[in-house]
């Protein structure tokens, strides 16, 4: 259960939503979404590109606490909350030294896989390595090392754009070319067939609690971009229809990566759970997305709460970090 | 197995409702990318944006003034559902510079030109039928019609505009196949997004074509008098009262915002398009109607397209040279007027694809495959020079060859693979 915010602390929250990004359009509507939900339940909210104005609008504002509602490399790469640090002015969500390592996916998966969580097998490669070395070889060493189906992605992107699932080893190049348009790191990762599940956790001071698990079902075959974003596209069951055990597990998961990476206040991880019931980490989201065909902002609902009160207690929890 | 507490949503509880058409209206991934274009950082090519700054805003607020003055009751009321007999007969003499003589009866006011083609569809278009238009055409008409279910054919088109020679091989495909063709699409002046013009020759040679297969021609016209040297020819709509559907707009050569075009159409097709907008909306705008109206008798807007003509060939002199500068092995057509470049990229680059690597490099195009209906364009992008000021387009021109070497030397890293 999520602590009811209180209402009548009537706190000024200043959030940052746009940024230049591939995921500025989302960052604008999961702003917006979180700013009504704190008008509603009496915050005091403004909403504020993150741009050359920055410091100074945080000077004018002067809010109580921050909200990066930031997605992509603006928001996430660690690099504007270290920033917001030096400002003073406590922030939700992760410091800077986290995000940075969520948000490199390579890098999240090696930290949470040394807990002893199951992530599918990959191989991190910069596209110079496809340059200098014979890449129809070290594609082909690929293949051969991990089998098809797999999945490219780039290293750090969101919003599964750039994600290609390869099942065919002729689709393998193309599917690097266009991870490689969004980062210059990809992914090829083994293809974990099973359920895809979003696990959005609350981490209020307590201790972190995860969420009634998402399970995604999209109905025309990948949970891709449109499928995230256009409602009518896919099923969404919360919670999962998995056994009790599983979820279970799968909830740990959740938390364990959460901790491994030092993630603050919120975050949502992806999983599959396989046939045999694993749960296969895939990635962790340093500021999930709440806009309104989102997972998080379902899970919450699931759990009892309002969005209003849920991200109330997102921000007085962060307002309690204040100095640390 | 679901259990008590367990939801199921898509998130849509109207999904079943819709009708069949509205799968016509999808949220593109390539659409939410442009909304980086909003922030000062990047320089956008992208939008067709008219320069509006350079229209001085002393004269839209002496307009303003005046026509509250005299007409401010009616100008805030309904009006007729044809549009204000004033601005029509205004719109007579502008349509004249085009050749264009015709009675203010046939003309019909609409909210934007973008509105009247979405009339016209909504009157011709069936599920099916054919739109023939230049390949490539214009996004805001192949949105239309792909929403009122046509299949759009497109014709093939070079620096001279829709060949005729095409024309009557797409529409003897189109019968060949039992199809119904319900009428040609055209922007013969400074082609969005070609740029390039229907010449002088190949104009009553399309006609003719038309004429004999009873085939209906749209011509839509927003840029025609931004011609940056000498005149366009004459309209189409110039030669054949009957066979022509002529749109026209002031969003080119005033400002967009006030969302007035116009429509001239025979008779019969007028009374229907009359009908069809006092059953959409009852009437266009009074006040922006009398807005344009105000400005048109006492303002001189033909010194102000004058002005605009000016501020788009510098921009378009800036854009060429920054092609030469900087992507001078690349092929982009050279326009007399109005708003765009056509490029075409190396072999194999996909301008679709490479786009977020554009947006990663802080500037932003439109790529090829948004003008055609058939999903085939990946080739092509469009540079639209409308909006960024010269030393802006060097920049986004710079940056835009940058995105290509890289995506060029991507390819080939993974050109020998996957054999």
């Amino acid at each position: 259960m999520i602590p009811k915010g209180k209402s009548s602390a009537k706190l000024k929250v200043q959030i940052l939503a746009g940024g230049i990004s591939h995921e500025r359009d989302i960052s604008l509507k999961s702003g917006r979404r979180v700013a009504d939900a704190l008008t509603d339940i009496g915050a005091t909210v403004v909403i504020r590109e993150p741009d050359s104005k920055l410091l100074a609008n945080i000077k004018k504002d002067a809010p109580d606490v921050i909200w990066p509602c930031l997605h992509g490399a603006s928001g996430e790469d660690g690099a504007l909350r270290d920033i917001l640090a030096l400002s003073g002015v406590p922030f939700v969500g992760a410091t800077g030294d986290s995000a940075r390592l969520a948000w490199d996916k390579s890098i999240a998966k090696i930290l949470v896989a040394k807990e002893g969580i199951q992530t599918p097998a990959s191989v991190t490669l910069p596209k110079e390595t496809f340059r200098e070395l014979d890449a129809d070889g070290v594609l082909k060493a690929i293949t051969t090392s991990i089998s098809l189906p797999v999945v490219v992605k780039p290293a750090k992107s969101g919003s599964a754009q750039g994600v290609t699932i390869v099942r065919d080893s002729a689709e393998l190049s193309r599917a690097m070319i266009d991870a490689y348009v969004y980062c210059d790191v990809a992914i090829i990762e083994k293809f974990v067939d099973g359920t895809e599940l979003a696990i959005s956790v609350i981490d209020l001071g307590a201790g972190p609690t995860a969420l009634p698990a998402v399970e995604i079902e999209p109905l025309k075959g990948n949970f891709g971009y449109d499928e995230r974003y256009i409602a009518g596209e896919t099923n969404y069951y919360v919670p999962a229809r998995l056994d009790a055990v599983v979820l279970e597990r799968a909830a740990y998961v959740a938390i364990k990566a959460h901790e491994v990476l030092g993630l603050r206040h919120l975050s949502r991880v992806d999983l599959i759970v396989d046939a045999q019931g694993t749960a296969w980490f895939l990635e962790a989201n340093v500021q999930p997305g709440l806009t309104d065909t989102s997972l998080m902002p379902q899970s919450i609902l699931a759990s009892g709460n309002s969005l209003s009160s849920a991200y109330y207690s997102i921000v007085e929890a962060a307002l309690r970090t204040k100095g640390l | 197995m679901p259990n008590e507490q367990q939801h199921v949503t898509n998130l849509d509880s109207w999904l079943d409702s819709y009708a069949a058409r509205a799968e016509t209206l999808a949220v593109s991934e390539v659409r939410a990318l442009f909304s980086v274009v909003s922030r000062p950082e990047v320089v956008s090519l992208a939008g067709g944006m008219p320069y509006v700054a350079a229209l001085p805003q002393d004269l839209l607020a002496k307009a303003y003034n005046d026509m509250m003055k005299e007409k401010g009751l009616l100008a805030i009321q309904y009006g007729g559902g044809q549009g204000d007999l004033k601005l029509r007969e205004q719109i007579l003499e502008l349509m004249a510079l085009e050749g264009i003589h015709a009675s203010v009866e046939d003309l019909v006011i609409t909210t934007g030109s973008q509105h009247g083609l979405d009339m016209l569809a909504g009157l011709f278009l069936d599920e099916g039928d054919v739109v023939l238009a230049e390949g490539p055409s214009y996004v805001g008409a192949i949105g239309i019609f792909r929403h009122y279910e046509a299949h759009i054919e497109h014709v093939y088109t070079d620096h001279d505009g829709m060949s005729p020679e095409a024309l009557q091989q797409s529409i003897d495909k189109m019968k060949a196949q039992g199809k119904k063709i319900k009428f040609l699409y055209l922007v013969p002046n400074f082609a969005n997004p070609s740029g390039v013009t229907l010449s002088a020759d190949r104009r009553p040679a399309i006609l003719e074509i038309c004429k004999r297969e009873h085939i209906l021609i749209i011509e839509d016209n927003p840029y025609g008098l931004l011609y940056f040297d000498k005149p366009v020819p004459d309209a189409l709509r110039s030669m054949d009262e009957d066979g022509i559907v002529y749109l026209g707009s002031f969003s080119k050569i005033l400002a967009p915002g006030f969302r007035v075009g116009y429509v001239l159409a025979p008779p019969a097709i007028r009374d229907k398009m009359v009908l069809a907008q006092e059953s959409a909306l009852l009437c266009p705008s009074s006040f922006t109607q009398m807005m344009i109206s105000e400005y048109l008798a006492n303002a001189d807007w033909q010194g102000q397209i004058d002005t605009f003509r000016g501020v788009y060939k510098e921009r378009k002199d800036a854009a060429l040279s920054a092609m030469q500068e900087y992507l001078p092995n690349l092929e982009t057509t050279r326009p007399d007027g109005g708003f765009y470049l056509w490029v075409t990229l190396p072999e194999g680059i996909d301008s679709k694809a490479m786009l977020p690597l554009a947006v990663k490099e802080l500037v932003a195009y439109t790529p090829g495959t948004a003008f055609y209906g058939d999903g085939t364009g990946q080739r092509y992008l469009r540079v639209c020079y409308s909006y960024p000021t010269p030393e802006n387009i060097k920049v986004g021109i710079k940056r835009l060859a940058n995105v290509i070497n890289l995506q060029t030397d991507l390819m080939e890293t993974f050109s020998n693979t996957g054999r």
